[in-house]
């Protein structure tokens, strides 16, 4: 499916087009920018990493030995602020997404370039609030700001840390924005919706949740800002205010991020795993309309975090239907991936490790939540370890080894650079075995009944959170492991070459790492996607021409 | 039992609505347990057979999606999700229905949660701090709100919980089945101490609970506090069953439950929520028939006080009768001695910040 | 063979007299018109929905406590509000003549609307200072010392306040940003950077303003017309 024929001379690449702090920091280039994102959402998850590892520190004992319960709540709640507003929600769309988007469409570059470099300066400075926040002393809200606690009673710079996130929320308003207006005006001729990769499918509908979302939770934070700032009270329950009317408008932007986060690895795992099995996906279509039907259904379904919080049973009921339809489409996803792996040429690579431990981790993630979608199940579970395990499967399990699978992926269209296979292959089967170890005890304590966000517990929970704590060593060494071969990779990887993983894509058909225009000439499509007979009869005639 | 085994994989089940949530649950883990191998089995099994073979040619077969065994298979993995959905979403409604509508003849226990402790009120009287003592295989219904923050009152042996909200009452219920001891959580976020607001349900024999009960206050039954504090805010004055001043303020007598007619033509019924609004926002609601005439007592009600209050108007009799409770302790309905005369409709703040009213 | 090379002549002159800039990415200089026009209605998507939550949260109060919320509206200056509405009407034409003259390359025309929409946006914010001065001299600002003389249900009418001062608050951070803009193309106007084949950003501040326009148009019965006809009555 494939044009342009690279011009393989090219040397200049994005990377070495121009040199400079300057030429970094005032690009307009979507890799470039792609690339600050990463810098950026690297430095927030190792302190959103940090945070963790002083959870699971303090967890591994009863007692609150290792740090105050002042200090632990300020820990959690900063873990959460942090790797949910500025690591998981920008992480795929604004850097695999940013990077690949254009040239997956074959366009030079993001509808407005200079609005993208604009949300990543957007992205610093709710950042540099964050950060602030950080150094100052902390937050302890939680990262649901729930009032009137967060007004009211909360000790910390709330202020501060709401403005952090309603910042952050327009780079991600911008993003999406783009994005959208990219894939409707951008695409190369011939690159009809129905051959665009799913990757795009999947960013363009995680892209609709984040123009028609963020508002909202933007909004939601204004009005907090408002009440804790200025004791105009919104929420406060002394002028009959209802705090259950925040937790509304929150949830209604909240249940959806999650989507926002689980989609764009939704599309990274499409593509690995049609390129691991040179196959395309089972039920490209299907796929296609599950992202946004999850889109779409996943504005409905806030109120199934409101079970227990006052809501009326028959809107309960309402939240409960609409969510077990939302987790049609994903299990419909699942099925169409592994059909693609039937009758394929199965490649573990990598970045398939990672994919497979994605289908893996988000199964049990997804199936957690039909507990939780059902009404009378939810009572007991809501607000237990349960609820903390569901979703550190969907948004670690899922989000972040899709984003691993991802990474892998396209790193070396990124640097033009192979990481290490085997180091790699090391850190996908760790991160897998020390995710299950640290999360999957969760489900048994919530069931027990161990509230989440609890600094001591009694003591009957002390063994399943020992394994817990136990399994996020594991873990942290299996995040820690790429973090060093990918630094190392940059210097002294292989050189990659345009396609190493024999993939149709379009961004493969331009050189690692990509010329700053993308593609020398613009490229015409004429195929329908996923199209693997000309690369696999390439790779017959290599076959027999090394037999 | 609480303080038992370091090592379980199920709570006690110790309440009436537990073996039901316990079988539901059962039901998912057996559900996710077939899919999730399923899929690994099938993602494992896949890898395997066709893995890729150095030196071998690989030739995909033409994929149509849009085939009729393809859409078939579409079909089919859409709709058996959505039929087993439809059986929990079915399956989870009626559990939560039997858990959030308490059973009319439940026995009735108030609670305040306060960072970082949960002050309960029996209706005879006695009242605990962090404990719950209850008799075994009566039902009982919690009604709760907060003085600050969010709460949520958890009993995970009971498998029931409920958010405990300032300015709102919410209710919570259940039939403990096993006597013991068994944890109360605070399972909605509230502060420092969060993790430190819990407490301990003694489920006792119906002979135990009623010699823990004797053992009592010694202050009367909440309906009798109540009484005392209506009177002592100069609520008597007005809202006297005795003497309708001028017919200012409407009746209390069967107040409880019925449905109250507006001035601005609307309705609505008096539960626990109308009393507490009548109290602190008197012109909200003004029944049909009165003028805006009451004076707000905001502020000069504790939470505590204000259960007592609505205690004692239930006891002034109750629409249906559904309101019976444990003992239910006398209480004067006639005429209360109106012992200082007070400005009518200013409330003085000095008697009731003084007064024990509520706090333990 | 599932590819051939074929290529589409790129634009790399972008030389389009008349048109402005056709940016690098874009191949034409309709592609780039049409991703404009598609950001800015998106962009409004996102602002329905930024107030939308608002709207939300005002619908939800009201429906609890109409009396509060009725009592409280005839605390506003009914007059101010209707005055300022006709003025952001008034500068919405202002604004759809100033797209129009631009479309026939009318330059001082196009001056001249853009600093009568000025004006009049000016005029607006200067009488919604006026009207927050008024509620603070009454201590109609709800926080400790808030006071509703006269309200019926006077607990509740904090709320009602609140919705007020945030949702013309947010509102009129619009028309301030809009303000600046403003600013920013009338001085692009008098240079003559726009013409009759390209004037995007005058067309798609044009929809902006009229947006800001039309939330005014909704905030304004929502907040002031409140129970007017009732035993309030105008005043």
């Amino acid at each position: 499916m494939i044009t342009a024929t690279a011009t393989e001379k090219e040397t200049k690449n994005y990377l070495n087009a121009e040199h400079g702090l300057k030429s970094w920091l005032l690009t307009q280039d979507h890799k470039r920018i792609a690339i600050l994102y990463l810098i950026a959402v690297s430095v927030f998850f190792m302190v959103g990493g940090l945070m963790a590892v002083l959870i699971r520190l303090e967890l591994a004992t009863p007692a609150g030995d290792l740090l105050d319960s002042n200090t632990y709540n300020k820990v959690f709640t900063m873990h959460g602020v942090v790797m949910i507003f500025f690591f998981l929600i920008p992480s795929i769309p604004a850097i695999l997404g940013n990077f690949l988007l254009p040239l997956m469409i074959g366009a030079k570059d993001l509808a407005f370039p200079r609005i993208n470099l604009l949300s990543w300066y957007v992205y610093m400075l709710g950042g540099l609030f964050g950060v602030f926040v950080l150094i100052t002393g902390g937050v302890d809200t939680g990262w649901t700001f729930y009032t009137p606690f967060s007004t009211t009673y909360s000790n910390g710079y709330v202020v501060m840390t709401a403005m952090a996130a309603f910042i952050n929320g327009f780079s991600s308003i911008l993003t999406g924005l783009n994005f959208i207006v990219t894939v409707h005006r951008m695409r190369a001729p011939g690159l009809t919706w129905f051959r665009l990769p799913l990757f795009v499918w999947a960013h363009y509908a995680t892209s609709v949740i984040m123009i028609l979302g963020t508002p909202v939770i933007a909004v939601t934070l204004f009005l907090l800002m408002l009440e804790r700032g200025l004791h105009i009270g919104f929420f406060d329950p002394a002028y009959g205010g209802d705090p259950v009317l925040f937790q509304h408008l929150f949830w209604f932007y909240s249940h959806p991020a999650v989507y926002i986060m689980i989609l764009p690895s939704m599309g990274v795992v499409s593509e690995v795993i049609s390129t691991f099995c040179s196959k395309k996906p089972f039920g490209y279509t299907f796929i296609a309309f599950s992202s946004l039907a999850i889109a779409v259904f996943g504005f409905l379904v806030w109120g199934h975090h409101l079970y227990v919080s006052s809501q009326s049973a028959y809107a309960g009921m309402v939240f409960s239907i609409l969510s077990y339809i939302v987790a049609i489409p994903s299990a419909v996803k699942v099925f169409n991936w592994a059909a693609t792996m039937y009758k394929g040429n199965v490649r573990l690579e990598t970045p398939m490790l990672y994919a497979l431990g994605f289908i893996g981790l988000f199964t049990i993630g997804g199936l957690t939540g039909l507990f939780l979608a059902a009404m009378g199940l939810d009572v007991h579970l809501t607000d237990t370890y349960f609820v903390v395990a569901h979703f550190h499967y969907v948004m670690v399990g899922g989000a972040v080894m899709g984003y691993l699978a991802g990474l892998h992926f396209w790193w070396p269209k990124m640097f033009g650079r192979m990481y290490p296979q085997a180091w790699s292959k090391i850190a996908a089967g760790l991160t897998f075995v020390g995710f299950n170890l640290t999360f999957f005890p969760q489900f048994i304590l919530g069931y027990l009944g161990m509230p989440r966000r609890y600094h001591v517990y009694p003591p009957e929970f002390q063994v399943f959170n020992v394994l817990s704590s136990a399994g996020a060593s594991i873990l942290g060494l299996g995040f820690l492991i790429p973090g060093i071969y990918f630094f190392w990779s940059l210097k002294n990887g292989e050189p990659a070459g345009p396609n190493p993983w024999g993939a149709t894509g379009l961004e493969w058909q331009t050189a690692s790492p990509p010329p700053t225009e993308n593609f020398p000439i613009t490229p015409v499509v004429t195929a329908e996607a996923y199209d693997y007979t000309e690369i696999l009869s390439a790779n017959a005639k290599e076959v027999t021409h090394v037999g | 039992m609480m303080e038992a085994k370091s090592f379980q994989l199920f709570p006690e089940a110790a309440s009436t609505i537990a073996g039901s949530v316990d079988g539901l649950y059962a039901f998912l883990v057996l559900v996710s347990a077939f899919f999730s191998l399923l899929i690994a089995f099938l993602v494992v099994f896949f890898a395997y057979k066709y893995r890729h073979r150095p030196g071998v040619a690989f030739k995909p077969e033409p994929v149509d999606d849009h085939s009729a065994g393809g859409m078939l298979l579409e079909i089919v993995w859409t709709g058996i999700p959505l039929g087993l959905s439809m059986i929990m979403f079915v399956w989870g409604v009626s559990i939560y229905f039997s858990e959030a509508r308490p059973p009319a003849n439940s026995m009735e226990v108030y609670v305040t949660g306060k960072q970082w402790m949960w002050k309960i009120q029996h209706m005879e009287g006695a009242r605990e701090i962090n404990e719950l003592h209850i008799p075994v295989g009566r039902n009982v219904k919690l009604t709760m709100t907060s003085e600050d923050v969010i709460h949520d009152f958890f009993i995970p042996a009971f498998r029931t919980k409920a958010d405990v909200l300032p300015g709102k009452y919410t209710t919570e219920w259940f039939q403990a089945t096993k006597v013991g001891q068994y944890h109360i959580f605070c399972a909605e976020y509230c502060g420092t101490k969060h993790s430190g607001m819990i407490g301990t349900v003694y489920v006792m024999s119906q002979a135990d609970y009623n010699t823990w009960l004797g053992a009592g206050s010694g202050e009367g039954s909440m309906a009798e506090q109540g009484q005392a504090l209506f009177n002592q805010l100069g609520c008597g004055n007005c809202h006297s069953n005795a003497v309708n001043l001028n017919g200012r303020c409407p009746n209390l007598n069967g107040l409880y439950g019925s449905k109250v007619d507006l001035k601005d033509g609307g309705s609505v019924k008096a539960d626990e929520a109308y009393i507490r609004e009548s109290v602190l926002y008197p012109q909200s609601k003004i029944v049909a028939g009165f003028d805006d005439y009451m004076p707000t007592f905001k502020g000069l009600i504790t939470e505590d006080g204000m259960l007592k209050l609505i205690e004692y108007v239930k006891s002034l009799g109750a629409k249906n009768g559904s309101i019976n409770s444990a003992t239910s302790a006398p209480v004067q309905t006639g005429d209360s001695p109106q012992s200082k005369a007070k400005p009518q409709g200013k409330p003085m703040a000095a008697p009731v910040a003084a007064a024990p009213a509520g706090n333990r | 063979m599932a590819s051939e090379s074929a290529a589409v002549a790129s634009h790399n002159a972008h030389a389009h007299p008349g048109y402005g800039e056709v940016r690098h990415h874009f191949e034409s200089y309709e592609q780039q018109k049409d991703a404009s026009t598609i950001g800015m209605w998106v962009f409004l998507l996102t602002e329905i929905m930024f107030f939308g939550g608002m709207f939300m949260a005002y619908f939800v109060y009201r429906q609890w406590y109409p009396t509060a919320f009725a009592s409280a509206s005839l605390k506003t200056n009914l007059w101010l509000g209707a005055f300022n509405t006709t003025v952001l009407i008034c500068s919405s034409l202002t604004m759809a003549m100033a797209v129009h003259s631009a479309s026939l390359g009318k330059r001082l025309l196009l001056v001249g609307f853009l600093i009568a929409t000025l004006v009049l946006g000016g005029a607006f914010l200067g009488v919604k200072a006026y009207e927050y001065h008024d509620k603070w001299e009454h201590h109609e600002i709800p926080g400790e010392h808030f006071e509703c003389e006269g309200c019926a249900d006077a607990g509740h009418t904090p709320l009602f306040f609140a919705l007020y001062f945030g949702m013309t608050g947010l509102h009129a951070s619009h028309m301030i940003i809009g303000f600046g803009i403003l600013v920013v193309l009338i001085w692009q106007a008098y240079k003559g950077k726009f013409s009759a084949k390209w004037y995007t950003p005058i067309e798609l501040f044009g929809l902006y303003w009229h947006f800001v326009d039309v939330v005014w148009i909704f905030l304004f019965p929502l907040l002031y017309l409140i129970d007017r006809s009732g035993q309030g009555g105008l005043h």
